[in-house]
């Protein structure tokens, strides 16, 4: 080897190593990291979602003021959980302008959960009395905890993730001509050469975007996942948990009962602290104790910063004296916030937000053209041959499975809340159920019918998405014909997006279905999982 | 990653598991013993320093995951991972506050 060739030896030798990671780091959780990516996306809208699926909630109105508010959710708590260790309080935003309730249950009957869960109506001061559903809860919880018991889903999650941001540091390495290959789409040479553009120009456009979701991702469990950073300066993880979130520090009460003073007051004080800065949620520790702290925080969306990092008050819930003022401005804590706040997204105003959106369902399609390409490429690369070989046709069938399935999945878990009785016992419970019987169809079908798949798994996800505003209209009384003119946005966006899903996977399944004997029908067949939704 | 023509198949592919045990496992001790030499050891207070030696311990297991895969041989994919955790961890060990075991 001389010296002039052996730098450009060991570049072309980087690169194919790098090539081979990021084939391989990219399929083999790249299933999960689609469906991480689909149902993560949708949680952009996560309360908008969950409004959509309890029709019975009024339209948005104007939130109530928070003192107000807080009042009120304190006559409610008294009442109903006077002995409660804990109360967490969600002001009403203009998202959410229900109160959310939360609080410790002293004591838990065995297999109960140590937290009830409340959301109120602040005109009424009762309860919301709407269908019982998981709404856009259940997709955000499902992005990060894939419907697995803790923390199993929260480390497969994150080992995703990983697997994620080495498929994309090794991918940006094997692209020496990032920029070039940016303007190159060539969707007429098809084949392995259509995928592979639509999928560098959706990892390209999104980069900055697909390198802070998946680091963030990572960074928002890293107590879970770096223990040894904690345990290397902190005796107990609870000591560091309390500095990093003092709004939540756990305090000691006495034994004997002193009235609370209300809440109101602190939201009052704390928001003339913050010169106009909102309230966001409030944490009351041992309510109607001697002892009682009442921690005030600061709205979240009014920062990039991460809620549980945003500046809060402590006060003392009996004298109502000031104890702690932590503005979480270190520039640790504001890096550490700022990097989860961005991963959140719950800064982003609506035009933001439907960014987010877009870049995301972007990151989406970059994972499944990546899948599809690693199928275009093979077959292509043997030929007739490949067709036959059983690794090709087992990537092949569970991308068709975790992409067209899960858009057919998705679909029905929004059809089964519309359907399903408003009334039935362990009703939310069903709607989910209803989703993964439902995605386990399509991969039963997927591999049974392999020839078919594609197109029919993707007509079935767009006839159900196109459908749900006709279901809608049949169901509840806040249609499109009565959104629209309300200016309903919420009733009305969530309906539109299902017709606009819907006709882009209409045109997926068409592209699908072209025959496969013909030399350009393979990767049009193929491009089919190229936006998957 | 090419399978050598002059090795054999089934000593291609053990390279390959004991590269990715490497990475994983190798890694993630490179990025734990990262995380607790810089805790102790970052100017900064006690939780400054935890959050910021955790948030630069993923950057670290992500280069290191990336390097083990473009590096020569399998054993030097080890060395590079164990080492400067071993180094990291004995630099944590010096520094870390008096009364924690």
């Amino acid at each position: 080897m001389t010296s002039a060739k052996a730098p450009q030896a060991q570049g072309e030798g980087l690169r194919q190593a790098m090539s081979w990671l990021h084939t391989w780091a990219g399929l083999v959780l790249g299933w999960v990291l689609f469906a991480m990516f689909l149902t993560g996306t949708l949680a952009f809208f996560r309360p908008e979602i969950t409004h959509w699926m309890q029709p019975e909630t009024p339209a948005r109105q104007a939130p109530m003021p928070a003192a107000q508010a807080a009042d009120l959710a304190q006559r409610y708590l008294a009442r109903h959980a006077p002995d409660a260790a804990r109360w967490f309080v969600d002001l009403p935003t203009p998202r959410e302008p229900e109160l959310g309730l939360l609080y410790q249950v002293p004591k838990p009957a065995p297999g109960q959960r140590g937290f009830k869960r409340v959301k109120l109506d602040p005109a009424t001061g009762q309860e919301v009395h709407a269908r019982q559903t998981r709404g856009g809860d259940f997709l955000y919880r499902f992005h990060f905890e894939l419907e697995m018991g803790f923390p199993w889903g929260r480390w497969l999650a994150s080992i995703a993730g990983m697997f994620m941001l080495v498929a994309i540091i090794s991918g940006i390495i094997t692209h020496k001509k990032i920029f070039k290959d940016f303007f190159t789409f060539r969707p007429a040479k098809g084949g392995q050469r259509a995928w592979m553009d639509g999928h560098n120009v959706l990892s390209v456009l999104g980069l900055p975007f697909h390198l802070m979701i998946t680091f963030s991702g990572l960074v928002i469990f890293m107590a879970m996942l770096l223990p040894a950073g904690i345990s290397a300066a902190y005796d107990n993880p609870r000591a560091f948990t309390n500095d990093m979130f003092p709004t939540f520090a756990q305090t000691k009460a006495g034994p004997q009962a002193a009235p609370l003073l209300p809440l109101g007051r602190f939201v009052a004080e704390a928001q003339a602290q913050w010169q106009g800065g909102h309230a966001g949620r409030i944490v009351v520790s041992h309510p109607g104790k001697a002892g009682a702290v009442v921690s005030v925080g600061r709205e979240a969306s009014e920062r990039v910063s991460y809620g549980r990092l945003a500046p809060s008050l402590q006060f003392d819930g009996v004298s109502g004296a000031l104890l702690a003022r932590h503005d979480a401005d270190s520039a640790a804590m504001v890096t550490a916030g700022t990097v989860i706040g961005l991963h959140l997204g719950l800064f982003a105003e609506p035009l933001l937000r439907w960014l987010y959106f877009a870049v995301s369902l972007a990151g989406t399609a970059m994972v499944g053209t990546g899948l599809a390409l690693w199928v275009a490429k093979r077959r292509q690369k043997a030929g007739a041959a490949a067709q036959q070989a059983f690794s090709l046709r087992l990537v092949d069938a569970l991308n068709a499975g975790s992409i067209a399935g899960l858009c057919v999945a998705l679909a029905v878990y929004f059809w089964a809340n519309r359907l399903l009785p408003a009334e039935l016992d362990g009703r939310s419970a069903w709607e989910t159920r209803a989703f993964f019987i439902a995605w386990g169809l399509a991969f039963l079908y997927a591999f049974a019918r392999r020839a078919r798949m594609w197109p029919d798994l993707l007509a079935l996800a767009a006839g159900l998405s196109l459908m749900l505003p006709v279901l809608n209209a049949a169901t509840t009384a806040r249609h499109l014909g009565v959104s629209l003119p309300a200016g309903d946005w919420v009733m009305a966006g969530f309906d539109l997006a299902a017709l606009a899903s819907g006709g882009l996977l209409a045109w997926m399944a068409h592209k699908a279905r072209k025959p496969r004997a013909q030399p350009a029908a393979r990767p049009a067949r193929a491009r089919a999982a190229l936006e998957p939704r | 990653m090419k399978p050598d023509p002059g090795a054999g198949l089934a000593r291609y592919r053990w390279a390959v598991a004991s590269r990715v045990a490497a990475a994983m496992f190798g890694g993630y001790a490179l990025a734990s013993a990262t995380a607790a030499c810089l805790a102790v050891w970052l100017p900064m207070a006690r939780v400054d320093a935890v959050v910021t030696a955790m948030l630069l311990a993923f950057v670290v297991y992500a280069i290191g995951v990336t390097w083990v895969f473009a590096t020569r041989t399998a054993w030097r994919a080890w060395g590079g991972m164990l080492g400067p955790a071993v180094v990291l961890a004995v630099l944590f060990w010096a520094g870390r506050p008096a009364g924690l075991a």
